[in-house]
């Protein structure tokens, strides 16, 4: 009789591992593969995986062979036009005469062909994003405790009634009452067997008399016990069993993350896309370390504005430039909906470096001592072809009194990548 | 049972079908006394087929990066529709372990029960490849002990550790297995008696004369010195045995690969007979079962579609050709012999005079259980399926500038297109023939092969590549060299790769 078996509900996934040794085998092709292609990617294509192309001479499996030449016989089907001692010209030596039962070793054709497959946005964002570490998190995150987890933490003995534990007080309650009563019940049954056997006796006996003291000391014995036991309670306060609650301390998982960008004039729309991947970049960086992440978009000229993403990136405005103002309104919204016990604060600036000249001191004063103290991080970058500006030498005051701000310099698409790896590399410790 | 009673015909399975429909087969495959091992058969999933074939067809397999890279063309391929899935992978194992795939339909279910369950099934427990080579019962206990064996050595010697050596096994792969079954070692007894016969014989043979005839000094002849005493053709039980510088748990994976290329030996020298034979029983099991009524007409026709896609045979011109199909030759030679059996034309009685006219059941019992694809070939391919699939020989003499036609599908043709076609098969000429031939054992024991080449076929370019392995596993050098028509050998390749500067070594 044969058997039959439903495996279609087993796991899947058996070969998953072995996938993951071939990644770990071609860590280095792959990972060279990913950043080609990260500054190659569109924008809307955050959340899907990544193709990799490896080339096939990397991987090939070696065996002994049999290689081209020597005199080979073949046999084929179909003839349609042959007969004997024909001579045809030998085709092209790719097809290494028809290769037929030859299996392997004539699948060389294909070798130069590139092995290309696809890994998962997890494995993508993996492989990007390897070695990077959130700036500052080990030195912050003592202070940084904020949200508390409640979990289960074993029983005590107090607490309020909704808590009780009934199993378990009544677990106790049968201890101790067995506990104080076993010595009892015994000795009463002792004495019942005492009683009974008097009785025996006495109703043989001819002088009834003889017995009645002692049996009615026996039954006053008797009674005692039974009373005593009776008055055991069935549950007392003692045994009461409370489930406990404790209450533990876990980093946050929530994280806003601001966007500020200059759109005057001055800024055109092949700037504001490099802007825009690295906000992308960061906004995937993020994703890897918070469950839930607010984005705000701040766009300014010379007035503040909060924005939604589309009008961010795409809406165009003219005018001089205050940065200042989108710092001053950044600092408001911290103020008004993220408080900083709350929430991880991260922020990234973008501009090409024009400010009105005044206006620089006050940003970085602004910067030092309102926002910096509650960011987890800030990042500047200046994406401009042109010699720095008064903005980047205030701010480069800034670099070595707090941990937490960083800049860079991209003059092309090709320095985001770097440039973001560069701010987030994780820290020797 | 009624005779006129159908089987409900789908398209829809369901495992009440299922068992039905395997009830009938077998019914009906005991009526050709089809004998089997017990059947486990399991209904898996698109994906989990995928895994299937990336373990070439193992149930259990070891951790490697390999399969990995197999699982990942598999999975590139399939989605890309280049490639559709097998309905089935059977595996060589007792109880017999089946996969079908939940997509087939109630007939393609009962097509493939009867090709894999009752074909394959039956092949594996009486073709004298498997019965020599391996044990389906315990193959499974095995895979499992190697997965386990690999995982521990990962987990004590670190996971690049145990891949280096694998990798180098895998290279070697080819080269592990025994092509001759070693002789059985005598019993005590058996080797007693044999030892007083001999004693008895030298005895009687003794003459008092020669004592007289002085001792000559014992030549120290190169020949007897030589390590090993004879080319060896296992590689990796060589190295397995003596490589000098193994740890044991890396000689116990050389091991189990060595075991695990041994059980599939026999299905690499079987394929045209394993699916002619399968493809032939599916056939002619359910055509008995329409015979009979069972089966619906619409039943059938899906069965029989799926039936000629598989046997399809593109000739040699076809954009698709990939040279000759095994389902489509196996199944044409098993039919053949049947009709030779059954219906004898005159031309059948003049080759196959035994078999003209004989039990057609017990001839193709006889020719799956004690034949490979090679000797199957040279022995049965009869003149009228050489004309049906119009098979022509070509002669590639890279002497020449042109291919020649050495044979078509005429009287002068068909005992060289039958000799051809089967030492295609002969996997000695497939494989080049690399054997073990010495080791220094007194100077830097180095390791030399020796590439004995047939048709004067060179090696392929991985050859270094897989030296590089080999020198891996030995820990010494190793050379590969080819003995040329006069006498003189010329090393191939050698790792670490010095030349001339290893030949000053050795003087």
């Amino acid at each position: 009789m044969s058997h039959f078996i439903d495996r279609r509900l087993n796991s899947k996934n058996k070969s998953t591992v072995n996938r993951q040794r071939f990644m770990r085998r071609y860590k280095k092709q792959i990972k060279r593969a990913v950043a080609d292609a990260v500054t190659e990617r569109s924008i809307q294509d955050v959340t899907s995986g990544e193709s990799v192309s490896i080339p096939q001479k990397d991987m090939t499996e070696p065996f002994f062979h049999q290689g081209n030449g020597g005199v080979r016989g073949r046999v084929h089907t179909g003839n349609d036009n042959f007969i004997d001692g024909d001579k045809i010209k030998r085709p092209p030596p790719q097809e290494g005469g028809g290769g037929s039962g030859e299996g392997e070793a004539s699948n060389q054709g294909e070798g130069n062909d590139d092995f290309v497959f696809q890994i998962s946005k997890d494995e993508y964002l993996d492989l990007i994003f390897e070695d990077l570490a959130l700036p500052n998190l080990e030195q912050k995150q003592l202070d940084k405790l904020i949200e508390y987890k409640t979990y289960r933490a074993g029983f005590t003995s107090d607490g309020v009634p909704a808590n009780i534990n009934i199993v378990r007080s009544l677990q106790n309650s049968l201890l101790r009452r067995t506990a104080l009563g076993a010595g009892k019940k015994r000795k009463l049954n002792e004495l019942k067997a005492e009683l009974a056997e008097l009785e025996a006796s006495a109703s043989k006996a001819k002088n009834k008399r003889k017995h009645e003291p002692a049996i009615c000391a026996l039954k006053d014995q008797i009674a005692e016990l039974e009373k005593r036991l009776k008055n055991l309670p069935f549950i007392d306060t003692f045994d009461l069993k409370y489930n406990n609650f404790a209450q533990r301390a876990v980093p946050s998982s929530q994280a806003v993350m601001f966007c500020l960008m200059d759109v005057s004039g001055s800024m055109d729309q092949a700037t504001k896309e490099m802007a825009k991947r690295f906000y992308v970049l960061l906004y995937l960086f993020l994703t890897r370390s918070y469950k839930q992440i607010d984005v705000v978009f701040i766009r300014h000229h010379t007035q503040a504005k909060e924005v939604d993403e589309q009008e961010f990136f795409y809406s165009q405005e003219t005018g001089g430039t205050i940065v200042s103002s989108a710092l001053k309104l950044m600092n408001e919204i911290v103020k008004d909906r993220y408080p900083e016990n709350q929430w991880n604060i991260y922020a990234a600036q973008a501009s090409d470096g024009d400010n009105w000249a005044d206006d620089s001191p006050m940003c970085s004063k602004i910067l030092a001592q309102e926002l910096l103290p509650k960011l987890r991080y800030y990042a500047y970058i200046e994406i401009t072809n042109r010699p720095h500006q008064s903005l980047w030498r205030e701010y480069e005051k800034l670099v070595d009194a707090y941990p937490q701000f960083a800049m860079q310099h991209i003059r092309s698409v090709k320095d985001i990548y770097p440039v973001f790896r560069e701010l987030f590399k994780k820290q020797a410790a | 049972m009624d005779k006129a009673e159908q089987l409900p015909h789908g398209p829809d399975w369901s495992f009440e079908l299922l068992e039905r429909y395997d009830q009938e087969i077998k019914r009906v495959a005991q009526l050709y006394r089809l004998d089997t091992y017990p059947n486990q058969i399991e209904v898996i999933t698109a994906e989990q087929m995928m895994d299937a074939y990336s373990s070439v067809g193992m149930p259990i397999g070891y951790r490697h990066w390999s399969y990995g890279k197999k699982f990942i063309e598999t999975e590139q391929t399939y989605k890309r529709g280049q490639m559709g899935l097998a309905y089935e992978i059977v595996i060589n194992s007792g109880p017999c372990i089946a996969y079908l795939m939940e997509e087939n339909t109630l007939p393609m279910q009962a097509l493939v029960i009867a090709h894999a369950c009752y074909g394959h099934n039956s092949f594996f427990k009486n073709n004298y490849l498997f019965k020599t080579w391996t044990d389906a019962g315990s193959i499974i206990d095995y895979l499992l002990f190697a997965k386990q064996y690999i995982e521990d050595c990962e987990e004590k010697y670190g996971i690049d550790e145990v891949e280096e050596i694998i990798d180098s096994c895998h290279a070697l792969m080819n080269y592990g297995v025994d092509r001759y079954k070693r002789p059985q070692k005598l019993s005590l007894s058996e080797e007693k008696r044999r030892q007083e016969e001999r004693a008895q014989y030298m005895q009687s043979q003794v003459n008092a004369l020669w004592r007289t005839i002085p001792v000559r000094s014992k030549q120290v002849d190169e020949e007897s010195q030589r390590f090993p005493q004879e080319p060896q053709e296992n590689i990796l039980y060589f190295i397995e045995k003596h490589a000098p510088l193994l740890q044991p748990w890396q000689r116990e994976i050389v091991r189990i690969v060595r075991k695990i290329s041994q059980y599939f030996y026999p299905q690499k020298q079987t394929q045209v007979m394993n699916e002619g034979w399968a493809t032939f029983w599916h056939y002619t099991l359910m055509q008995h079962l329409y015979d009979e009524g069972k089966l619906s007409d619409k039943f059938m026709l899906e069965i029989l579609h799926n039936h000629t896609n598989v046997t399809l045979q593109p000739p040699y011109n076809a954009p698709y050709y990939s040279g000759i199909n095994p389902y489509a030759l196996g199944f044409a030679m098993f039919t053949d012999i049947r009709r030779i059996c059954e219906h004898p034309t005159e031309e059948d009685k003049a080759w196959f005079p035994d078999m003209a006219g004989s039990d057609w059941l017990e001839t193709v019992h006889f020719a799956m259980q004690n034949f490979k694809d090679e000797s199957f070939i040279g022995q049965y391919l009869s003149p009228k399926v050489i004309r049906d699939f119009k098979l022509f020989a070509v002669v590639d003499d890279d002497t020449k500038s042109y291919i020649q036609v050495d044979a078509i599908h005429n009287e002068q043709g068909y005992q060289k297109i039958r000799e051809q076609l089967a030492s295609q098969y002969n996997l000695s000429n497939i494989e080049p023939n690399i054997q073990v031939y010495s080791v220094d054992l007194k100077g830097d024991r180095s390791l030399k092969l020796r590439y004995v080449p047939h048709q004067n076929i060179p090696l392929g370019d991985s050859t270094q590549e897989v030296l590089k392995h080999l020198h891996r596993l030995w820990g010494f050098n190793v050379s590969l060299e080819q003995v040329q028509e006069d006498n003189k050998s010329h090393v191939l390749a050698r790792v670490p790769d010095i030349p001339e500067n290893k030949d000053a070594l050795q003087i």
